[in-house]
């Protein structure tokens, strides 16, 4: 199977779906001419032109609400944000008419479109840049969100969300753009809400999601080769669709849960997921649940402090050691 | 050294070869073709949307309507006008004041007063409220809460028929506070620069709630903006229905022919105010001002006038026609009134798509988080 990175992936399932519907177009700033500010769209104008792939005034409110509307006549738009963080400036497009239009229409509209770019800290660029807002998507009911984790995810998610009727946020993380693995050459899709067990253990649950997931598994490494203790690692890759299933039964087995996100703690995703394993799986439980969230303060600038500031495997390795003290 | 500044391209639209300004319109092309039953047709919408919101004011009275009921009392014309002028791929979008669109769109006063009263049986189920109707089958796209929220879409929605090549255009509607929001003055500089054809028809009432333009808007003819975004604009009065038609048409057509946005400034008044809940809206506008209009420009009257005198209307058949609609809103209120509200399971339906269109449940993952 080819190694390719999660930029590549990306571009591959956009250009897949670019050539599979003929209403499949992209759109955001400086994702055609200039190839993409993270180069994600690296090509795709060359290869499809103006029509798919449109550059877009510094107006996000204005080409996130005409992807909306757009969408009401079967466009079928993906919007890039050149980071999540700038999608602050149309909240109101996305929280209230993306996700309320077919709630208030009684359902008569649906908005297909998917909003994705990169919602990650960790690249030293002060807290204006570093939003991880899939817990405020989350916390919006009509909106779906995902965090892939790696490449094959990326690609597979990105694709199910183009090709999906309601609107997708895809959060990617400009740490992963650069990475490498194995994805197929062969067509596939994921389908939302699916969970991926990334380890299987018996002692503990670690639940993380985007690239916490792939810290967690190097602390899972740790954790087994020098305090013999066996993760079993969840990647959620959904959050909304959630599979609550997957989790449960592996708190369950494990009797022991970690929580591990980017967000900070309060109202995170782990807040939800604390709350879903204390009421459906209280009696298993051996130990407190614990969280290892961004340390609660505006993401900091220092690279130093922010490397410490999210989740890294130091704090992973010592969160799972306080849930088997 | 800066380059020379391009000069624009966009400015007020030339009118037509007639020197003088025009104040009878009933006799343009577009409003000349018009059968006395079309004009009648017209009278009949007006009239309509007017009867349509005294009695669901007089249900809000009642306590039967909660939230807020913004009413267009005052305007008709401009709604009626406008939408008798689309065709087949042509939509249409509005902001909360939404009542009169919808009705001359030619939603029914049934589900648009059952929608009010919260009933299962309104256009929304009763999910949207007064603010919030929709009718995608009439190419009416709402009924939207966030001043200026809309417009984007609306420029969505042209962009969705510019990508398929269909010809026609989107009206917008927006009010003259909307105009001072960022998001409107995001979208007319996208479609001005992307060449979309959609219609920005501000219904300039004079007031944004409590604050008039004076007060809210630096420059005080608002159309001009246009200039700023290389769109080419118009100024037109709001009370005479031939009136609006003319520069309505000429936008419209300008859109569908030419690919190109258009900004609209018709100026109308409201006669109540900004919702039923600002009671003290004689405390920002004199009683003088709110009487001079309804004498001199209220649209029904001038309607009225205007089709006695080319005998397409006669005194009784105006009044045939009062009693119709009058009573079409009285059983509106009563099919409101008896309709049921929505059982509590409709909560978390109209939520997804694919969830409502799931019958074999074979999607995975919690969509909803319950207690
Ligand atoms: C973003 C936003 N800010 C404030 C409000 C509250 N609000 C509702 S209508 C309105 C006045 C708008 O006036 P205008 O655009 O002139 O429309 P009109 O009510 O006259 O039809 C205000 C301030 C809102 N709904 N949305
Ligand atoms: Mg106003």
């Amino acid at each position: 199977m080819p190694l390719i990175t999660y930029r590549e992936a990306i571009k591959q399932a956009l250009a897949e779906e670019i050539e599979h519907d003929e209403n499949v177009c992209i759109m955001g700033e400086e994702v055609a001419q200039y190839n993409g500010a993270y180069k994600v769209t690296e090509g795709l104008w060359d290869k499809y032109g103006d029509k798919r792939v449109i550059d877009t005034p510094i107006s996000e409110a204005a080409f996130s609400g005409l992807a909306i509307g757009a969408s009401c006549l079967g466009i079928r738009p993906v919007v890039e944000m050149m980071f999540m963080s700038f999608s602050y400036v149309a909240i109101d497009q996305l929280f209230n008419n993306a996700s309320f239009c077919r709630y208030m229409s009684g359902g008569l509209m649906n908005v297909p479109i998917v909003v994705r770019g990169p919602a990650n800290g960790g690249t030293n660029v002060g807290a204006t840049h570093s939003h991880t807002p899939e817990n405020m998507v989350a916390n919006h009911p009509g909106l779906k969100v995902v965090c892939p984790s790696n490449a094959y995810d990326v690609k597979g998610l990105m694709k199910t969300a183009i090709r999906d009727n309601d609107p997708v946020f895809v959060m990617e993380n400009t740490l992963l753009y650069g990475e490498k693995w194995e994805v197929p050459e062969e067509e596939y899709l994921i389908e939302l809400g699916v969970a991926n067990i990334l380890r299987e253990g018996n002692d503990l649950t670690i639940v993380a999601h985007g690239r916490c997931a792939m810290s967690a598994l190097k602390a899972a490494d740790i954790l087994e080769a020098q305090h013999g203790i066996s993760v079993e690692l969840v990647d959620l890759r959904s959050i909304r669709p959630l599979d609550e299933n997957t989790i449960l039964e592996s708190v369950k087995k494990t009797g022991r849960a970690l929580l591990v996100e980017e967000n900070k703690p309060f109202c995170g995703v782990d807040a939800q997921i604390s709350h879903l394993i204390q009421l459906k799986a209280f009696d298993y439980l051996d130990a407190p649940v614990h969280r290892v969230s961004a340390i609660d303060a505006p993401q900091i600038y220092a690279k130093a402090l922010e490397d410490w500031q999210i989740p890294n495997e130091e704090r992973i390795i010592a969160g799972a050691l306080k849930c088997l003290a | 050294m800066p380059s020379a500044k391009k000069k624009s391209t966009a400015k007020k639209a030339q009118a037509p070869a007639n020197a003088e300004p025009a104040t009878d319109f009933t006799g343009t092309p577009v409003n000349a073709k018009l059968t006395p039953d079309d004009k009648r047709g017209l009278y009949r919408t007006i009239l309509g949307i007017r009867r349509f919101e005294e009695r669901s004011l007089q249900a809000y009275n009642q306590g039967k309507i909660g939230g807020f009921l913004h009413l267009y009392i005052g305007q008709e014309a401009v709604a009626a006008g406008v939408v008798s002028l689309m065709e087949e791929n042509d939509h249409i979008i509005t902001a909360y004041r939404d009542h009169g669109h919808a009705l001359a769109v030619g939603m029914s006063m049934n589900e648009c007063m059952a929608e009010m009263f919260g009933k299962h049986t309104g256009c929304s189920k009763g999910k949207g409220g007064s603010m919030h109707f929709f009718a995608p089958d009439k190419n009416y796209w709402g009924g939207h809460g966030i001043v200026a929220g809309q417009t984007p879409l609306g420029a969505g929605l042209a962009f969705a028929l510019k990508y398929k090549g269909l010809k026609g255009c989107c009206i917008c509607f927006l009010g003259d506070g909307a105009v001072n929001q960022g998001s409107f003055m995001e979208t007319l500089n996208l479609v001005s620069l992307w060449g979309i054809p959609v219609v920005f028809v501000i219904e300039n009432n004079g007031y944004s709630m409590g604050t008039s333009l004076a007060r809210s808007s630096a420059e005080a003819n608002l159309a001009h903006r246009a200039d700023g975004f290389d769109i080419e604009w118009d100024v037109c009065e709001g009370h005479d229905v031939f009136e609006v038609r003319e520069y309505a048409n000429r936008a419209m057509t300008r859109a569908r022919e030419e690919m190109k946005p258009f900004l609209l400034e018709i100026r109308t008044y409201r006669y109540r105010g900004h919702s039923v809940a600002d009671a003290n809206h004689e405390k920002y506008r004199t009683k003088e001002e709110i009487e001079e209009y309804k004498k001199n420009k209220d649209p029904i009257n001038v309607l009225k006038a205007q089709l006695l005198a080319d005998g397409s209307l006669s005194e009784d058949e105006a009044g045939k026609i009062n009693l119709e609609v009058k009573a079409e809103a009285d059983a509106a209120a009563k099919f409101a009134e008896q309709s049921p509200v929505a059982p509590r399971s409709e909560i978390q339906t109209d939520v997804y798509w694919e969830v409502d269109n799931d019958p074999s449940n074979s999607l995975k993952g919690t969509y909803f988080f319950n207690d």
